[in-house]
């Protein structure tokens, strides 16, 4: 008797495929700490795959070869201290070897030391607002008219004929690459959250409080997110995009933007 | 074999049960009581599984075809209360009130009239929940995790909600606070804790879960009610408040919630796993040691639900520390289950099967739990579908096929005939098949990027939606096999009062069905009888 | 018959405990668990919120350190108050008093009540960031159409620990009649 199979399982280890609608596993990101938290989702995930084809192999053997009907007869044993303190110890070692790396990408995570952008980021029901805090630029970003068209019950517009569908806004975020940009997240009414994955960022926007956070893009190219904390009915209409460009084309939008 | 054949005398009762509605308006009779938490459980299965077929209904393909977003947040919202509260939790009760004295061979609860009381006030609190679906402004929207301020813009139905959280509250505690005065005071003489079953064992250790964190939860439901009504600012930032202060005390009850909803799984697990691999089970004081960690660390937890809220490094740390602890005893356990049914003997009727299943299922599910715990992988796994796929595999083919496997186990005593062995089998498959193709592809949406509680989705993620839809229809239909089996429970064969081949416990040495009362002289408990 | 009363007794006596034991989360959860919290982030500084009531302090200048000090504001849900630092950022040696400034203005015809709700970040270095004296520290009236400056003194403790050297406050004025409830408007 076989157990159902976990077919899908090899395809976890694609990340990032070129063709995002079967897309199975995180991406790697364009920051160096989004590829380290890609690494640790890998390596926790191969561990994850290493003990399961241990534990369920030994159960699966014994399904088939300990059976009944295929004349086996139980035996008696019901303990064995030996085997309790191996299977107890063996694990503790397992989560201590990963506990390590994890540690030390949380400490890089938290160092929002010497910046240079700073973004104030404020959630609202439901949209952003963003404030560069040097250039003098702030602005709302909403979701695009394309999406809000295709978005109602019962709506004309296809969501497949619209780009980026629920993920495209009218005044993206733009910042320069390989620019230390440090992020203030804060709330003016209910608690949202500001997630792009490609910079491995997510923070939760919660009112009177400011959180921060921090990235630095190594590639340019357009990323996009969306809020992360239930904040009412648009909550899933509130996308985030970030345009990573090259430090002159930010500076010409800084100039266009005063 | 225990040679007392207790409770086949009616010693009292010459009449028998009452007639009609008064034998279940008035029950204080343990095994009444246990069947109507049942088919109350049963019923909000249903009414949640509903909802959960509209909230996949609608994330079926992209585009919003169904429903309006705000009415989405209340059909999530709602399918959570009632899963958690309405069919999860009082399915144990309902197996803790039918079972429990039977194993440990008392003749009732302690406090059958507390007993009653517990039961009746679920109606009438998933009534009121219910009702708020047609109050204008529409049923609560802001998650069953009711976080301020969104919590405090639901509109009408707030008291509502608040109150009927207090009526399911106040009938878990008193279902508990009987289950503890049951177990340390009734069991039969020179049946010693350690002789306990495993099921008894582990609500023994839930239900001093639940006496410790419901009250809790009554607690902070209580302050956002004199936050939005009498003046209070506990979590509104203008007064002096702080809504992240909701979430600590919310998810201090929420931690060891979700164990309350799975140790009784375990003990339920523990008891048929022996019984079809014929063979006791391996490593009996492991167990209860494990599942005693289990509820412990269960307090020191709760904040890995909120790493990315602003939380400083130490307890970022702290919590995930503690978090893949609790690998550990639950690990203990897997390995323990293994072993029972190494070099057993076993054979795979339907509650086998459906704890063999548990085992493998419930084991992904701790997996991805572990991955949720590394605190910058988290990062990008929180409140999107890979939590959504994390907790329904725990609860799912966790705790619910835990409740079935139960079911199956312990039918033919309820009623006294054996259910359809064919249809049961076939319930099993295709509800394995369906819950896998329900939430397995939700990893995979997570991953890629889908945050939770969106109505509507980019279209990246469609595949994966459509099939998870397909899915959940079909795990939906697939249990109503399971109702035709209990409406057809009394056509099949008469069983004996062992029902399964040698199994070990009390309640096998009644005869089948049950008869009304049990127990009524204590039974003689040897050490011939199994127990360890 | 009288096993049968003993075990009535011992059936009251640990439901009367076990009831006990739940009222006590009860109280735990509702008159403990708040306070605890206000006192752990009070000590630790992790809820980001710095002192509730005014410092008393000593100077003693660190002039071999240099903090900046930037200062945010932000208005809650739309609240009708123009609110804004007078200056966007102040570099400060630890150790010395320093004034900074505020001005708000209700932007109403009525008048109208507000409380600033102060926050730091990062978390590490909100406890050792005194006010001396601050608008924060009380509601603020405000008459019809008036505009106001509100003054903010404080000191950074010298003990603030090396890895830190900007702290950024910010301020949240919100208007101090409730949430609007059913803000989910078309």
């Amino acid at each position: 008797m076989i157990r159902k199979s976990l077919l899908c399982l090899p395809g976890l280890f694609w990340a990032g495929q070129a063709d995002a609608d079967w897309a199975m596993n995180m991406p790697r990101g364009v920051t160096e700490l989004s590829a380290e938290t890609y690494g640790l989702h890998m390596m926790v995930l191969w561990v994850c795959v290493a003990i399961g084809i241990l534990v369920f192999g030994v159960m699966i053997f014994s399904l088939i070869k300990h059976r009944k009907s295929a004349g086996a007869v139980a035996a008696t044993f019901s303990h064995s201290t030996t085997a309790e303190i191996i299977w107890t110890v063996v694990p503790i070692i397992i989560l201590l070897v990963m506990v390590i790396p994890a540690a030390e990408t949380m400490i890089k995570m938290e160092d929002a030391r010497d910046p240079d952008i700073s973004i104030v980021i404020t959630g609202y029901q439901w949209k952003w607002h963003y404030k560069y805090q040097d250039e003098g630029i702030d602005f709302y970003s909403s979701l695009a008219r394309t999406s809000l068209e295709a978005r109602s019950k019962g709506a004309d517009v296809d969501p497949y004929d619209v780009d980026n569908y629920l993920l495209e806004v009218d005044n993206p975020l733009v910042v320069p690459k390989g620019a230390k940009v440090r992020l203030l997240i804060t709330s003016s009414d209910v608690i949202h959250a500001w997630w792009v994955i490609d910079l491995a960022i997510k923070k939760d926007a919660v009112p009177g409080i400011v959180n921060e956070t921090w990235f630095r893009a190594d590639q340019t190219g357009t990323f996009r997110g969306q809020c992360a904390e239930l904040c009412g009915k648009d909550h899933g209409y509130m996308p985030i995009v970030v345009e990573v460009v090259e430090e002159d084309a930010y500076q010409t939008w800084v100039a266009s933007h005063h | 074999m225990t040679t007392a054949v207790a409770g086949a005398h009616e010693v009292h009762d010459d009449h028998g049960p009452e007639k009609g509605y008064r034998r279940w308006l008035f029950a204080t009779n343990h095994k009444d009581i246990g069947t109507m938490y049942l088919v109350f459980s049963l019923s909000m299965f249903f009414i949640g599984g509903t909802m959960a077929l509209v909230i996949r209904s609608e994330l079926a393909i992209p585009g919003l075809q169904f429903v309006h977003p705000e009415f989405f947040n209340s059909m999530t919202t709602l399918h959570a209360l009632i899963m958690v509260f309405g069919a999860v939790m009082p399915a144990f009760v309902g197996l803790a009130n039918w079972m429990i004295p039977l194993q440990i061979g008392a003749p009732d609860m302690a406090l059958p009239r507390m007993n009653n009381w517990s039961f009746w006030i679920l109606p009438v609190a998933f009534s009121m929940l219910l009702s708020t679906l047609f109050l204008p402004g529409g049923a609560p929207a802001s998650g069953w995790t009711m976080y301020p301020p969104l919590v405090l813009q639901t509109g009408d139905a707030f008291p509502f909600l608040i109150f009927s959280i207090h009526l399911m509250g106040l009938s878990s505690i008193m279902g508990a606070i009987n289950i503890i005065v049951t177990i340390i005071n009734m069991r039969a003489p020179h049946m010693t804790l350690i002789k306990m079953p495993m099921f008894v064992w582990t609500w023994l250790i839930t239900a001093y879960l639940l006496i410790a964190v419901m009250p809790v939860l009554a607690g902070a439901v209580t302050m956002l009610l004199t936050d939005q009504f009498f003046g209070t600012s506990f979590f509104l930032a203008a007064g002096g408040g702080d809504p992240v202060m909701f979430q600590h005390i919310f998810w201090f009850f929420g931690h060891p919630e979700v164990y309350i909803m799975i140790l009784p799984a375990f003990g339920i697990v523990s008891e048929i796993i022996p019984t079809f691999s014929r063979k006791p089970l391996f490593g009996h004081d492991s167990m209860v040691y494990a599942a005693a960690s289990i509820a412990f660390l269960s307090f020191i937890v709760w904040a890995h639900h909120m790493f990315t809220v602003g939380m400083p490094l130490s307890g970022q740390m702290f919590f995930m520390f503690a978090t893949m602890l609790i690998a550990i005893p639950t690990g203990v356990k897997i390995f323990n289950w293994i072993a029972t049914m190494w070099r057993g003997a076993m054979t795979f009727e339907t509650p086998m099967l459906f704890s063999l299943a548990f085992v493998f299922l419930f084991t992904i599910g701790g997996f991805s739990g572990l991955m949720l715990a590394i605190v910058p992988a988290d990062i990008q796994y929180h409140d999107t579908y890979f939590v959504v796929a994390h907790f329904h595999y725990v609860l799912v083919p966790g705790s619910v096929f835990a409740i079935m496997a139960a079911a199956y186990y312990w039918l033919p005593k309820w009623t006294g005939h054996m259910y359809n062995e064919r249809l049961a089998k076939l319930h099993f498959w295709l509800s394995t098949i369906f819950v896998n193709l329900t939430f397995f592809p939700m990893h995979f949406l997570g991953l890629a990027g889908m945050p939770r509680r969106i109505p509507d989705y980019a279209t990246q993620f469609a595949d994966f939606n459509t099939m998870a839809s397909i899915g959940a229809a079909g795990f939906g239909l697939s249990q109503l096999i399971f109702v035709y089996i209990l409406l057809t429970r009394k056509k099949g064969p008469r069983t004996t009062a062992e029902v399964w081949e040698n199994p070990q416990g009390l309640e096998w040495t009644v005869p089948s069905p049950a008869p009304h009362h049990t127990f009524e002289v204590p039974p003689h408990v040897g050490s011939k009888d199994g127990f360890e | 018959m009288s096993d049968e009363r003993e075990e009535m007794i011992s059936n009251k006596a640990l439901t009367v405990r076990l009831l006990a034991m739940a009222l006590g989360s009860f109280a735990f959860g509702l008159l403990v668990l708040p306070p605890m919290y206000e006192v752990f982030c009070e000590i630790t500084g992790f809820g980001g919120r710095t002192n509730a009531t005014a410092a008393q302090v000593i100077e003693a200048p660190d002039e071999s350190r240099e903090i900046r000090i930037e200062f945010l504001t932000n208005v809650n849900e739309y609240a009708p108050w123009e609110f804004v630092a007078d200056v966007d950022s102040m570099v400060v040696n630890p150790g010395r008093m320093y004034f900074a400034t505020f001005t708000a203005r209700n932007l109403t015809a009525d008048n109208k009540i507000a409380q600033a709700v102060p926050s730091v970040t990062p978390l590490t270095a909100s406890k050792y960031f005194k006010k001396i004296e601050c608008f924060c520290f009380t509601r603020q009236e405000f008459a019809a159409n008036e505009e106001r400056a509100m003054p903010l003194q404080f000191i950074v403790d010298p003990d603030l620990p090396d890895f830190v050297d900007t702290i950024t406050l910010q301020y949240t004025f919100f208007d101090t009649v409730r949430v609007s409830k059913n803000a989910q408007t078309k």
